[in-house]
């Protein structure tokens, strides 16, 4: 493409993007923006699938029928999550199989939260409450995002997972009204979360890589920072009215900001789970990975039963 | 009578970005270009869109009304995939 008509569309895209428009996959872009984006929605796609590896591992220990389907429900909903985004990412021209690949060999990353393990029950609820709180938060800020197939599956994920905060804080509340002993796991669970939670919302805006041009194209329309801290404010009264107790003494309202004030997050951990040195970071990818080699067989039966069905239909036809 | 005969196409409209492209209706033409043309004419003179998908009707499958059942009934029975299932105080906006 010659220099003149290359910046004619470059001000369209620009256009577009000022006006609040979304780009859609035909539209010219400029190859950073596309970069940008595929690894942001792979990266998040690898997050709903991973996501589900912490949370299955309660699924046939879960206290009640109740608790069960509705576990079994919401790792369901992870994965179609995971399907929704691999799919807008493929509106990108990257292949399912790249980024599959890309995350099994390591390249790819995925959100750090499901590094820790799930050591109790409460901790099903503890995710529910926190880590989907969290992603919510993120999420319904991305419902604004200006790539419309990215902004089309925040929509719809967005809906569908109202229920996994709601369930979580429901575990969160019954154990907080338990026994002395439940209420304990139930402290315990937040004890644990909250500060890998925390970290879900990315460095400070001032060390954050990719902000910044994402926000100038409106892929990202908040800073992590201001997420941050919508997320606490909404949590702290949820902790207050079940009896838990936020594990952060830094943790008071701040009347002139009308926000909360917090303690500084450990960014030693953070760099730490980020590459590939948290608690469970080579069993989740060694799991996907056994997952996947086990899968083959039923990828491959596809594929045959379809060219069986084909050469039965052209033999009818001879 | 005539004896050519033009195949049939789905005409997807999206009315403005950021909405999904939407099924408005068919037409016959002769190949992609031709269906996107009639397309345009048939079904976008009053500025209806701003991007036109046409797709072969013959690639289309759909779900059959006799598998309606096997299809969409074992989700009438799971409450607990609506948010309004779990019993949280309304004043805490989870």
């Amino acid at each position: 493409m010659d220099h003149q008509s290359h910046s004619a569309e470059q001000a369209r895209f620009e256009a577009i993007i000022a006006a609040e428009e979304k780009i859609e996959p035909r539209d010219w872009m400029p190859e950073k923006y596309r970069r940008n984006l595929v690894r942001q929605i792979s990266q998040h796609a690898h997050s709903e699938v991973v996501g589900q590896l912490p949370e299955g591992n309660w699924i046939t220990r879960a206290p009640t029928l109740r608790r069960k389907a509705t576990l079994l429900a919401k790792v369901q909903d992870e994965a179609g999550h995971g399907l929704y985004l691999y799919s807008a990412a493929e509106t990108l021209g990257v292949s399912r199989e790249q980024m599959v690949d890309d995350l099994l060999d390591g390249r790819a990353k995925y959100a750090s939260i499901f590094n820790y393990p799930t050591l109790s029950w409460a901790d099903v609820g503890a995710i529910g409450w926190l880590v989907d709180g969290a992603a919510i938060v993120n999420q319904i800020s991305l419902c604004r995002t200006s790539y419309g197939p990215y902004a089309r599956a925040m929509v719809r994920i967005c809906k569908e997972e109202s229920f996994h905060q709601r369930q979580g804080y429901e575990i969160m509340r019954t154990l907080a009204a338990g026994s002395a002993a439940q209420k304990a796991m139930a402290q315990d669970a937040l004890n644990r979360w909250w500060w890998p939670t925390l970290m879900m919302f990315g460095p400070h805006d001032a060390e954050s890589a990719h902000s910044q041009q994402s926000m100038q194209w409106k892929i990202k329309r908040q800073s992590n920072d201001e997420l941050r801290q919508k997320f606490v404010d909404q949590t702290v009264e949820q902790a207050r009215h079940i009896g838990l107790e936020i594990p952060d003494p830094a943790l008071r309202w701040n009347e002139e900001r009308g926000h909360y004030d917090f303690g500084e997050i450990d960014w030693d951990e953070f760099q730490r789970v980020l590459n590939g040195n948290g608690p469970c970071n080579r069993q989740r990818i060694g799991d996907r990975r056994a997952a996947h080699e086990q899968g083959a067989w039923v990828r491959e039966a596809m594929l045959a039963h379809a060219e069986k069905q084909r050469r039965r239909a052209a033999g009818r036809a001879a | 009578m005539s004896k050519q005969h033009l195949p049939l196409w789905e005409v997807f409209v999206r009315s403005r970005r950021g909405l999904d492209h939407k099924h408005i209706g068919s037409l016959h033409a002769a190949d992609a270009e031709q269906a996107l043309l009639a397309a345009r004419d048939t079904y976008t003179r009053r500025q209806e869109g701003v991007s036109i998908w046409v797709v072969r009707s013959s690639d289309i499958h759909a779900s059959q009304f006799e598998d309606e059942d096997a299809f969409f009934e074992p989700a009438a029975d799971k409450v607990y995939r609506h948010p309004t299932f779990y019993d949280v105080p309304e004043e805490l906006k989870l």
